[in-house]
This record gives C-alpha cells, structure tokens and sequence, in this order.
C-alpha cells in the first residue's frame, strides 16, 4: 500500500480528531475553530483523507459488547496453498469485521462481531465445518486501554 | 463502574445504523442523521451524548489507516505471563503511547501459550522490535514466552455492522 503524502494541516486534524469530536450543532465549524482553519477547509480535508484512504473512518465508533453483542478474536492456521480458499470462506460472512494475514502458523486473524453473544459460537462453527479447520478463539478477558494515540 | 449492557431503543440503533458509513459531511451533520431517523438534530445529539456516556459508543473520531501513513510494520506483540501480574502490568502496557490496544485473553495450552496481547505499530520491523524490547523491560521475569506476530496483508477491513432494526 503506498503511502500517502500529508500536510501539517491534515496531521493536526488527524491528531485532533483521534481523540474526538464536538456534538453540537455545527461541529465541524467548533473543530475547525480550534485547528484554526475553516469549517468548509475542514470538512473537505476529512473528504480528501477518507477517499485516499488515509483514514478509514470518520465517525461515531461503537463498542457492539454494549449492545449486547458478541466480539471476539479468533485465529486458523492455513495451509499456504489452501490460503485465498480460506479467505474467502471466512470473509463471506459478514460477522466479520476485520481479517489480516499474519507471520505465524496461526496465520489468519480475524475478529467476529455479532448481534448477540450467542451467535459467536455459531459463526465459529460455521467457519469450522466450511473450512474444516480448528478455529483459536481467544476473546478479550480484560481490557487495558484502548485509544488512538497515534501521532502523526 | 459502567453496566455490561447497557440499554438502548430503536431509535439509538437507528441512529448507530445511520452513522456507520460515517458521520454526514454537511454542515450540520447531527440534522442530517435526524433527516433519516426521523428526529430533531437536537434529539439526535442528546441521545448520541446519552450513549458516549453509557459507553455504547467508544467516542466520535478519525480511525486512520496505519499502513498509509507509512506505519508499514504491524506487530502482534504476545506474552505468556504469570496470571497473578496480569491485570497490574496489562495497565503499565496499555499506558505505552506506542501500543494501540492491549488485552488479557485466553490461552489455550498446547498450541497458545500467551495470555497478554499488546498491538505496536512501528515505521519498520526495527522500530517494532525495539518498543517489544521496551514491554519486555516493564513485565521483567514475569514473562515466561512471547512473540510478534507480524501482520502480512489487510484481507477485509469493514468494521462492525449493526443492523438497523
């Protein structure tokens, strides 16, 4: 993927913005405020940066467990061969929230968001009877932190 | 501390539904929810304020993309460390500005071992490495394996979708 080339002015909006953004009336126009730029600069800045794909989403962020539903990490270990097969099997569904191909023999990592807790169980054995691999199901026990601090 | 579940009706979702491609880039962004669920701007900002406290929704923000921004190495840091020590150096972990999430999760012995996982993303392989070596310093001889778990390729990326209903 390559990268994207930015300004100072869209590094201190992505920075900003990170950590979040006004509910009010007209939040672009206090968020520019701020950044010291215009409302109307602002608001095509965000619209440049998510169509380069600088930023792959801009806004409300929900936690699913909150709603009741189910989320989990989970992990197969792929025959290289066997890889895009795999892949495809486990993307169909649309539970599936995010997939990456890692350097490990668990070699695909994937996280499975569901309407219900329940439905998680459902979903790995799905995948188990489809790809006719043994899911790792390692959901979250306790969570540290969990923030976008990164700067840019 | 926050209940589990918290409670939300249809017109909460129906706001989440709403706002999952993204919040509206119009001037008045809230109006334009309430457009389509069928409130008041207003309304639709009270309950939005309503669920950032409740924790339904984490925060209103940019979620940028690690890769485009030249932060091309991407460790999967895992340890396997003493249960007892876990939740008190989770938090010391977590804290670090150079590790984007950290959990406790399972082990499932034989073929899992590690028990902590903490995301670092770096510039390179190198910069990786050396924030690992960091963790390393802070969990000292609590750490009995760990690894880094480099990711290759982004095979979906969708987020999470909530049905409207």
């Amino acid at each position: 993927m390559n990268e994207v080339i930015l300004d100072d002015q869209d590094r201190s909006i992505i920075n900003a913005l990170q950590g979040g953004f006004p509910v009010c009336d007209r939040p672009y126009l206090e968020a520019a405020s701020r950044l010291g730029i215009s409302e109307d600069e602002l608001i095509s800045r965000i619209e440049t940066l998510l169509k380069s794909g600088v930023l792959s989403r801009f806004g409300p962020l929900v936690n699913a467990e909150r709603m009741g539903g189910g989320l989990t990490l989970a992990a197969l270990s792929v025959a290289e061969d066997d890889f895009e097969r795999v892949a495809e099997l486990v993307n169909a569904h649309p539970e599936i929230a995010h997939n990456y191909e890692r350097e490990h023999e668990y070699n695909m990592w994937f996280v499975i968001a569901t309407e219900t807790k329940q439905e998680i169980s459902t979903i790995i054995n799905a995948i188990e009877a489809e790809t006719g691999l043994s899911v790792l199901n390692v959901p979250k026990m306790e969570e540290f932190f969990i923030g976008l601090k990164l700067e840019v | 501390m926050k209940a589990d579940v918290s409670n939300i009706d249809a017109l909460d979702r129906a706001i989440i539904a709403a706002t999952q491609g993204g919040l509206p880039l119009k001037l008045r962004p809230y109006d334009a929810v309430g457009d389509v669920v069928g409130l008041s701007g207003n309304e639709v900002q009270a309950r939005i304020l309503v669920m950032l406290d409740s924790g339904v929704m984490r925060r209103i923000g940019v979620v940028p993309n690690h890769y485009k921004l030249g932060f091309n190495a991407n460790g999967m840091t895992v340890w396997d460390i003493n249960d007892e020590h876990i939740s008190e150096l989770g938090q010391k972990v977590g804290a670090l500005e150079f590790v984007s999430h950290c959990y406790h999760r399972p082990r499932h012995i034989p073929h899992w071992p590690y028990n902590m996982f903490a995301m670092v993303h770096g510039k390179t392989r190198e910069e990786v490495k050396s924030h690992a070596k960091e963790i390393s310093a802070i969990l000292g001889n609590n750490v009995n394996a760990s690894d880094i778990i480099y990711s290759k390729r982004i095979l979906k990326k969708t987020g999470l979708r909530i049905a409207a209903q």
